[in-house]
């Protein structure tokens, strides 16, 4: 990975309602906040509460931020075919793609620079599929560290109800160590 | 504790309606509105505040315009099938000078349409929704603490002059989440309507002074045109009537024209935005000054009465004026209206269900001059 974080930096979130994504996005600009920067979060859903299309971003920045949707992603997460379908795609070279293996198969690309990590798969073991968002942001802020890793672990505990605090974070530390063992086979 | 909050749209301005006094909400839930409402409905009980879910719209808006007569500072809020619904009552708010504030949190239309996607689509509607002559203000915002600021500012100028506001939001901004710098009691100035002097010479139409029931003065209201003490005219009396209460907005439009200039005073080429559609338009100045294009960005706050002073300034001195717009071209028209020939006016028009991007906006800016320039400033986006 590079060493110096993009400037401003925009992440989205992709993939079906009820996947937590909207609260991955929130939980994440709230820890950019809490690191000083400016943030934008913004969101897209369709009528349906469970399994429509739903994604989220976040343009994180030191200065103002203007227009407050991601043009092309610094860092894109896929949480299910419909959505690799449509924003794997939208991307450029240098854009770390994140696919959740456990839903998206290898048929899938990406022009982006893609990880393939089984997200669903590791929530399912720390617990539930609930936590994969926690999981999906360890793993994305591991890869790119987009905010110092204790104020995401703390953004996390400050969002989830406080009886769901260790299993999320546990959820989020089975996400570091997923990424992590990931940067060290292919280093 | 840091006041660094991260906050949605609707978070903001249902805070806002809090910090500027607002005592009596009734609305009826309706995406993408209904967090306003949500949020006032475990507030507002803890503050001993009135909070009422009415039956429908024409309910709510009736409700508001009662309660302020009553004495409360009143809201409601909606979304474009809900405010068709409140126009009849928008127009009794305006014959009886009612002091209240809409909330509109536009959404793609007409009818049902896309309950969760943006447009700027009711901006005609919310000038000219109710039948007649009337008065009435309608502002926007554009970014979450905009929609805190102007949402006080809604309830300001409801107090002085005594009209309804319309506060126009849109999805994306009503959904938003950004951190901003929370407000202190006292850092944004409330004001609430002049009290009259002499409680028994009071006459409720005789200027912008505020006497609800109740409080010593008798008086009729009625949606009739209506003379100073509020029974019904006719002929001259009811034309001067329609004009003192048209005047009172039209008379002090300079007051109510807020609105931010980026970049402006050097500019060659204006974007002249409104809502949310001011951050793309905002980003394209950005895009086309990197390409040596002196562009510039008046961003209207204020869309009602619409300050045709503002437009003029811009017209004299530029060629071109840009307005991109979350619908098939509607504050355009009042634009080239106000530009009367002096510059080339651009419509750029989007309309499904998603934010005109900055490079759209540039790309409209420069089409016009494409052939000679040959290049399309949305490749500089999308690198």
């Amino acid at each position: 990975m590079s060493n110096t974080l993009k400037d401003p930096i925009q992440i989205r979130f992709s993939g079906a309602g009820g996947q937590g994504l909207i609260t991955a996005g929130v939980i994440l600009a709230e820890a950019a906040m809490m690191d000083g920067r400016n943030v934008v979060q913004t969101q897209t859903y369709g009528p349906e509460a469970r399994l429509g299309s739903s994604r989220a971003e976040v343009i994180i920045s030191k200065g103002t931020i203007a227009y407050p949707e991601v043009t092309l992603p610094d860092v894109l997460l896929c949480m299910s075919t419909e959505a690799a379908k449509k924003y794997a795609g939208k991307c450029t070279p240098e854009t770390v793609v994140i696919f959740d293996s456990t839903n998206i198969g290898p048929e899938f690309t990406s022009p982006g620079r893609v990880f393939r990590l089984p997200i669903t798969e590791t929530a399912i073991k720390v617990g539930t599929k609930v936590v994969a968002n926690s999981v999906a942001l360890c793993v994305l802020n591991t890869l790119v560290p987009v905010v110092p890793r204790e104020t995401l672990a703390a953004a996390i505990a400050a969002r989830v109800p406080s009886k769901f605090r260790e299993l999320n974070q546990r959820a989020g530390e089975a996400g570091e160590q997923l990424a992590a063992g990931l940067m060290t086979t292919t280093a | 504790m840091s006041k660094k909050r991260l906050i949605q749209g609707n978070e903001a301005c249902a805070h806002a309606a809090l910090y500027a006094g607002c005592n009596f909400y009734a609305g009826y839930p309706i995406t993408p509105s209904s967090e306003v409402m949500e949020i006032l409905s475990y507030e507002m009980p803890k503050l001993g505040r009135t909070f009422i879910q009415m039956e429908d719209e024409i309910a709510s808006i009736s409700a508001i315009i009662g309660a302020a007569w009553g004495g409360a500072k009143t809201l409601t809020a909606t979304s474009g099938p809900g405010f068709s619904l409140m126009q009849e009552g928008i127009g009794y708010a305006s014959i009886t000078e009612t002091p209240c504030v809409i909330v509109n949190c536009q959404r793609w239309g007409p009818s049902t349409g896309q309950p969760t996607k943006g447009a700027q689509g009711d901006v005609m509607q919310s000038i000219w929704g109710t039948h007649g002559d009337h008065a009435i203000i309608v502002v926007t915002a554009s970014t979450v603490r905009d929609a805190f600021d102007m949402t006080v500012k809604s309830f300001n100028f409801a107090q002085q002059y005594r009209v309804p506001i319309v506060l126009l939001m849109d999805e994306v901004l009503a959904h938003m989440r950004e951190n901003i710098d929370w407000p202190e009691p006292g850092d944004i100035e409330v004001i609430d309507a002049k009290r009259p002097a002499d409680v028994k010479t009071y006459k409720p139409f005789a200027n912008d002074e505020f006497l609800p029931f109740g409080q010593g003065a008798r008086y009729h209201i009625t949606g009739l045109a209506h003379g100073a003490e509020g029974f019904a005219v006719s002929d001259e009396a009811a034309a001067r009537e329609l004009k003192r209460m048209v005047g009172k907005v039209q008379d002090h439009v300079r007051d109510l024209a807020l609105h931010d200039r980026y970049m402006l005073d050097d500019a060659e080429l204006a974007i002249i935005s409104y809502g949310i559609t001011s951050r793309p338009a905002q980003s394209a100045v950005d895009l086309l000054r990197a390409q040596g294009i002196r562009a510039g960005l008046l961003s209207l706050k204020t869309l009602w009465p619409f300050p045709d002073f503002l437009i003029d300034e811009v017209a004299e001195r530029v060629d071109t004026i840009v307005v991109p717009e979350l619908n098939m071209g509607q504050l355009v028209r009042e634009i080239g209206r106000a530009a009367n020939g002096r510059s080339q006016v651009i419509p750029v028009s989007r309309i499904d269900g998603h934010l005109l991007t900055p490079a759209q906006i540039a790309d409209a800016a420069v089409a016009p001059f494409a052939t000679s320039a040959g290049k399309t400033l949305g490749k500089v986006v999308r690198s």
